[in-house]
């Protein structure tokens, strides 16, 4: 309540780790900062210039206690076996596809990511529905878990900001979640490269790593999530379980709803003009996108199959003429591109909401 | 000796309860000043609006001249503040604990090692810096916690409660060696405690916390002579007997207002038996002024046997019961006896 007094939120994101630290200090040193006490930066810099700053030293000690950790380990290998296990069933109908399409080569390698011989679901398929997953388990006792142990109030005693904490937390979580999808990804092309024998394109390799930064966004949104709800709750079994119940709303339940709502809403096919019908259209799908899961999705398939030309309904004339070739990067990239920015609006809300939570609760002891 | 926590009609509620109500108080440097109270007093809350974990209502505060609610951090820097019931991340070393806050203080790493080796040694858990602090006793961690709080060299300590949960030889062991650390450095202390007797040893001057306000402050002595300035003195005499011309006799000494002989606190069953018998009555006399020389010359010219003859003190345990056992509900009705 009393440390109002801090710089705005990219301010405070801006300084990821001690590698930015530089342009954390000149981000502070900057105009941007007048709500600073006065005095107070200027004196820890002249006194030890080399020291890492709070926001620094809390970010590397929540690296440090995310991969000592069990949770950690455990998650990372869920991830890991569904991974391999999607790669294993590309590869059984890699062949076949390859095959069948009378030597077009076109993409193979991101065909690793997106097709399955129906026993399991894709990479994506599985990305989709276990991030969350990784993200609310590495989140949703991230504040209240300190409180409880008592460790908060000790930490908060300290000359540090208060939404330091915070931001380290956030920052922390999302560095160890960026590193593992990454190396994930990047093993599974370069599995898939060794087995198949056809080294993937520029464009190729551009699509995936989009493709993982969409994915890191996505996991981002839960992990706010859950920090929300651990700021929120007193218990961790209670923050868990509402991350959980939104993720399993999301995943199953708003698709049922939607349905139901499309049977209320849609046209009747005697009387309706191709306008009704178009309206009634895009609506659903704008409905529909109002869950991440949704975003996610047609991110990522646009992303990664670049036969995808648009997502939503198109007429006859549009279509005619049209020449069926795959998208270039750039075109697929501008057509998910709302999708990426609602997906990063939607983790800043969250983060703003646990944000400003943070700010106005009191720090007790353990009660 | 300048005054370093100024506390200026402090004010603060939550939603409908007072919490701390128009508290002043001055802490001056080097002194060890003990806040105590009852649970639910307002003693932690007073802490934390001290350093700006909390925004008061009203009134001010000054701590090393700073004003803790705009400039939480420089006050930090300079004031060490131990949590009730504090705690550590478990899976690391005790001093690994240390070397954490050191860099939150933005002390170099070198420094900080040799410094938090010396101050576990000065708390006496050197043989346990390098295990994880789960495995830490509750007695263990608050001195843990004291090791901690001193880390950043800090001008003023402030212990929230420090001794809850510990057996009494770690509590004295805890106090001294909070005394020592305040003497040796020149330290000052302000610590909050539900458990007065204890405290009080160290402590240089107390403020008793009720409800939200200061009583009374000042030394033991001093505090019970302004709390208990309008109560008679109490005079316990032994007596072999007490016969009804004694009685009389006694009461007609100068100040002396009233007689009680407490009821014996034996069953019937053993007052029969005769050995009990003889045991001296106990008499209760309540005084405006001191008399106990003339209730020990009236007594022995009646010729009674006077076994023993005790002033009674008001002492920690009055104002304890008086002000603290109850909790709450005892401080709403000394409220109404006090403004009534």
């Amino acid at each position: 309540m009393a440390e109002r007094t801090t710089p705005s939120i990219p301010a405070k994101l801006a300084g990821v780790g001690r590698r930015l630290q530089a342009l954390f200090e000149s981000r502070e040193k900057g105009p941007a900062k007048p709500t600073r006490a006065p005095g107070e930066t200027a004196v820890e810099k002249s006194s030890h210039p080399s020291m890492p700053s709070a926001f620094g030293v809390l970010v590397r000690k929540e690296i440090a206690d995310h991969i000592r950790s069990w949770r950690f380990i455990l998650l990372l290998g869920i991830i890991a076996l569904t991974c391999v296990a999607s790669l294993y069933t590309a590869m059984n109908s890699i062949r076949e596809a390859l095959g069948s399409e009378n030597g077009v080569h076109d993409f193979v390698i991101l065909k690793l990511f997106t097709i399955s011989d129906g026993t399991l679901p894709t990479f994506i398929g599985f990305v989709g529905f276990l991030g969350p997953l990784l993200g609310i388990g590495m989140g949703f006792d991230a504040i209240n878990s300190e409180r409880n142990k008592g460790t908060l109030s000790r930490i908060m005693a300290q000359p540090i900001h208060r939404d330091d904490l915070l931001n380290a937390k956030f920052a922390a979580s999302l560095i160890v979640i960026s590193f593992m999808f990454i190396t994930l990804g990047l093993l599974t092309m370069a599995l898939g490269t060794l087995i198949i024998g056809i080294p993937p394109t520029l464009e190729e390799f551009l699509r995936i790593i989009s493709f993982l930064v969409v994915t890191i966004c996505y996991v981002g949104f839960w992990l706010n999530l859950s920090i929300t709800f651990s700021v929120r709750f007193r218990q961790p079994a209670t923050s868990a379980l509402s991350s959980i119940a939104v993720w399993l709303f999301f995943s199953f339940f708003f698709d049922m709803i939607l349905q139901l709502l499309s049977r209320g809403l849609a046209p009747s096919t005697a009387s309706a003009t191709v306008q009704d019908v178009m309206s009634y259209q895009n609506l659903m799908l704008w409905l529909g996108r109002l869950s991440p899961y949704t975003l996610f999705n047609e991110a990522t398939t646009t992303l990664l199959m670049p036969s995808i030309r648009n997502l939503g309904p198109l007429t006859q004339e549009q279509v005619y003429g049209a020449i069926a070739s795959p998208l270039p990067f750039g075109q697929s990239l501008l057509l998910v591109w709302p999708q990426i920015i609602g997906l990063a609006a939607a983790t800043l809300i969250c983060f703003a909401i646990s944000y400003v939570l943070f700010l106005r609760q009191e720090i007790r002891g353990r009660s | 000796m300048d005054t370093v926590i100024d506390i200026q009609e402090l004010t603060k509620s939550y939603h409908d309860t007072r919490a701390v109500d128009r508290l002043s108080l001055q802490i001056k440097r080097g002194e060890i000043f003990g806040l105590l109270g009852p649970n639910g007093a307002g003693k932690s809350t007073t802490i934390l609006m001290l350093l700006g974990l909390s925004e008061p209502d009203s009134g001010s505060i000054s701590v090393l001249g700073i004003n803790p609610t705009r400039e939480p951090i420089p006050v930090k820097r300079r004031v060490g503040y131990l949590p009730d019931d504090v705690g550590f991340y478990e899976d690391r070393t005790g001093l690994e604990n240390l070397m954490l806050t050191a860099r939150l203080n933005r002390i170099p790493d070198n420094q900080a090692r040799e410094r938090a080796l010396e101050l576990l040694e000065q708390v006496g858990l050197t043989h346990a810096a390098h295990k994880k602090t789960g495995a830490y006793s509750r007695g263990m961690r608050q001195r843990l916690g004291l090791a901690d709080v001193l880390m950043k060299s800090p001008e003023i300590i402030i212990l929230d409660e420090p001794t809850l949960g510990i057996d009494p030889t770690g509590m004295e062991e805890l106090l001294r060696l909070i005394r020592k650390l305040s003497r040796e450095q020149g330290l000052t202390v302000l610590l909050s405690s539900h458990q007065l007797h204890q405290v009080q040893q160290i402590c240089d001057r107390v403020g008793l916390f009720v409800r939200g306000r200061l009583l009374a402050e000042g030394d033991v002595g001093s505090l019970s002579r302004t709390l208990f300035a309008d109560d008679p003195i109490m005079i316990t005499a032994e007596l072999d007997e007490l016969v009804p011309e004694l009685r009389d006799a006694i009461g007609s000494i100068p100040g002396v207002h009233q007689i009680e002989v407490p009821p014996a606190k034996s069953g019937p069953a053993e007052s029969n038996d005769t050995l009990t018998r003889d045991l001296p009555i106990k008499v209760l006399i309540r005084a405006d002024r001191d008399c106990s020389p003339e209730i020990a010359r009236t007594v022995v010219n009646a010729g009674v046997r006077l076994f023993s003859l005790n002033r009674q003190q008001h002492g920690l345990d009055e104002i304890y019961h008086r002000y603290f056992a109850g909790g709450e509900e005892h401080g709403r009705t000394n409220d109404a006896k006090h403004t009534g």
